[in-house]
């Protein structure tokens, strides 16, 4: 391989999950809530990250977003990362996760050539992912979901450990391929000082409809088959028996609880 | 399409609409609302604005979708057994094939699985169509891909339902991208919009703190991957007549850039899906010899354990244990819930047990909120006393 070349999807997400509805209004409570990168993604960054340490090249980042979600990138830059691209217009709203794989696939393929390109298992908003294989459909190329580890990069393969439900699996793709990294891959790191500062003043290029070209009726709302037509908050769970006391009279009655269920 | 716009000239600036925004996407500059790029469009904005200034936008190009008839389920096989979730989604699709008077379809792949074909028709399924051959004996990405998108351009469904499992939520993605089709992660919900006859998929988002109700009016097949036990079994339907299709493919066609080395089941108490009886520990263990006592609890009721995720990223359990938003969806009869707090991330694994006991010291911790019986005091004091009891319970019957 001349130079690696991994491309990392990060996605800014409203930091505080433990958002809440306005059971009246129907509305999401959003006080305090500021962005940070997804959570998810940071493993992804961590592994490439990784691999350009062991292996050399460099890691893009690419996200699309409104003008602001430029912070989740320098998140990335600050964690290793080198250069930053922002795909945001106005036409790229309303997007789901079809019309965001093409986007992030356009602004791939205006990148050029890469080898390895990392997502994040989801995100903690949308919570669908469905991007990081739909994105590998988009480009033609190999998908392999739920690496927890990579075991080798050669030239023109990689061999990686995953993990699909209650199996393990190791498998060898061609490159280039679009993986998901789960948790269990690795401990994303703490960024120095120093790569903080860095990624403070970084430049972030930014790349609209325009610059990406293809097919428009393929971006934003028009691109995508799927309507949200309502939101409510999910059912309330009705409230249960709370039961002080002695712990052996709590045993007691808890155990009478589980005989009716016919557990003991 | 919809699109979204600010009326200028009715806008005053009030900030309203910036208030009612669930997803952060208003702002007011220079006295107007502005609405960002990431809009999601859910008009919650154009209700709320008392001066009628936001507007939803409808392009109508209504696409001819009468030539896709259907339910579809993806019968998922592994080792030559088929997938649990299967016969969630066929008791769901044969519930939605009634609505939409349609047939209801199941297709499977992989290797000598034809036998398994005439017993899926006994739940109800009028037609199966069976994929046998030695190369789709295991799971792999591109083949089951590649089959599944000619499948689906050959035999054109209006629905098609895949269990929410890695393998269902690798493929679906690949699937409905190359059909440039619809997609809906994880439902946990399932109707038939009585007047359009469009499926309504509704989903947890939010880490589960909201909900969302989601269509694809424009496009087929709808498409949706279905979270693993939520939906009931189909029972068996003595009698059922249905029809066995033996499908044929190209091999040449089937391109496989990926070679599995290497492939074996987790061992250990593991699945925790599947299990009937889980108990799990949370952040009030203290430390990682709290979970020995667990253990003891969980094996006293033939249970397994589960965890909270600060349980894991404190490093007393490994992560296949975890249970939650970031873990797994666990739905067993009985969750008995240890020094966990109950975070809005942890219940949307588990919030759906059918039975849930909870024990804390904290007599304000969220978890109470959700269980059927809360325990209130010492963990350390009272699960030695349950495991007690329960022996003697056990003594007694025999």
């Amino acid at each position: 391989m001349d130079k690696l070349k991994i491309i990392v999807c990060v996605k800014q997400v409203p930091a505080q999950t433990d958002v809440k509805m306005d059971q009246e209004k129907g509305t999401l409570i959003r006080e305090g809530i500021l962005s940070e990168a997804n959570p998810f993604d940071m493993y992804a960054i961590e592994e490439a990250v990784r691999l350009k340490e062991k292996y050399g090249g460099e890691v893009d980042i690419i996200s699309m977003g409104p003008p602001q979600a430029g912070d989740a990138l320098r998140e990335a830059i600050a964690m290793g990362c080198d250069n930053a691209i922002l795909l945001t217009d106005k036409k790229f709203a309303g997007a789901d996760t079809l019309a965001t794989a093409y986007t992030l696939a356009s602004g791939i393929r205006k990148i050029g050539d890469y080898d390895i390109i990392m997502c994040g298992l989801k995100t903690t908003d949308g919570d669908t992912g469905q991007v990081g294989p739909s994105l590998a459909e988009e480009l033609g190329i190999p998908f392999i979901g739920y690496i927890r580890k990579i075991i080798d990069l050669k030239e023109k393969s990689i061999s990686l450990e995953r993990v699909l439900d209650d199996y393990y699996e190791i498998v060898e793709s061609k490159l280039p391929v679009v993986v998901t990294v789960t948790k269990e891959a690795n401990e994303p790191r703490y960024p120095s000082f120093k790569r903080q500062k860095i990624a403070k003043e970084a430049p972030i290029s930014t790349w609209n409809l325009k610059d990406l070209g293809g097919k428009k009726e393929r971006y934003g709302t028009e691109g995508s088959p799927t309507e949200v037509i309502k939101i409510f908050p999910p059912p309330a769970r009705g409230k249960g028996e709370i039961i002080e006391g002695k712990p052996e009279d709590q045993a007691k009655i808890l155990i009478e609880k589980l005989k009716e269920k016919k557990i003991v | 399409m919809k699109k979204i716009r600010v009326i200028k000239d009715k806008c005053t600036g009030c900030g309203l609409c910036v208030k009612a925004c669930p997803f952060n996407s208003i702002s007011i500059v220079d006295g107007l609302a502005v609405i960002s790029e990431d809009c999601k469009l859910c008009g919650v904005c154009v209700s709320e604005c008392p001066y009628g200034a936001i507007e939803m936008l409808k392009e109508k190009k209504k696409a001819d979708l009468s030539g896709y008839k259907g339910v579809l389920i993806f019968g998922e096989c592994k080792d030559g057994i088929v997938s649990p979730v299967v016969y969630e989604l066929i008791g769901k699709g044969k519930e939605l094939a009634k609505e939409t008077g349609e047939e209801l379809y199941c297709v499977i792949l992989g290797k000598g699985v034809t036998e398994k074909a005439e017993d899926l028709i006994s739940y109800g399924v009028d037609k199966v169509f069976v994929y046998d051959d030695e190369c789709l004996k295991k799971f792999r990405d591109d083949p089951y891909s590649n089959i599944l998108i000619d499948f689906l351009k050959k035999i054109k469904p209006s629905i098609f339902l895949i269990g929410g499992t890695a393998i269902g939520r690798s493929i679906a993605p690949r699937i409905s991208s190359s059909l440039k089709t619809g997609l809906t992660a994880d439902c946990t919900g399932l109707e038939i919009n009585k007047k359009d006859k469009n499926l309504l998929q509704t989903r947890p988002a939010f880490g589960g703190n909201i909900m969302a109700t989601i269509i694809c009016s424009n496009n087929r097949p709808q498409m949706a991957t279905v979270r693993y036990k939520i939906m009931k079994p189909a029972e068996k339907i003595p009698g059922y007549k249905g029809e066995v299709v033996n499908m044929k493919f190209d091999k040449e066609k089937i391109r496989d850039r990926v070679e599995v080395k290497k492939m074996e089941k987790i061992e250990g108490d593991l699945n925790i899906i599947e299990a009937e009886i889980i108990v799990s520990g949370g952040n009030g263990l203290s430390s990682d010899k709290g979970f020995k006592l667990i253990n003891e609890l969980a094996k006293s009721l033939g249970g397994v354990v589960g965890a909270s995720r600060v349980a894991v990223d404190k490093g007393w359990i490994s992560y296949p244990h975890q249970v939650g938003l970031s873990g797994k969806t666990v739905r067993p009869r009985i969750y008995i819930a240890c020094g966990i707090s109950g975070s809005a991330q942890h219940l949307a694994g588990m919030g759906r047990s059918d039975f849930i006991v909870a024990i804390n010291n904290d007599p304000s911790a969220p978890i109470f909120g959700t269980a059927d019986i809360g325990l209130v005091g010492d963990l350390y004091e009272i699960i030695p006393e349950l495991i007690k009891n329960i022996k003697n319970n056990t003594f007694i019957k025999k």
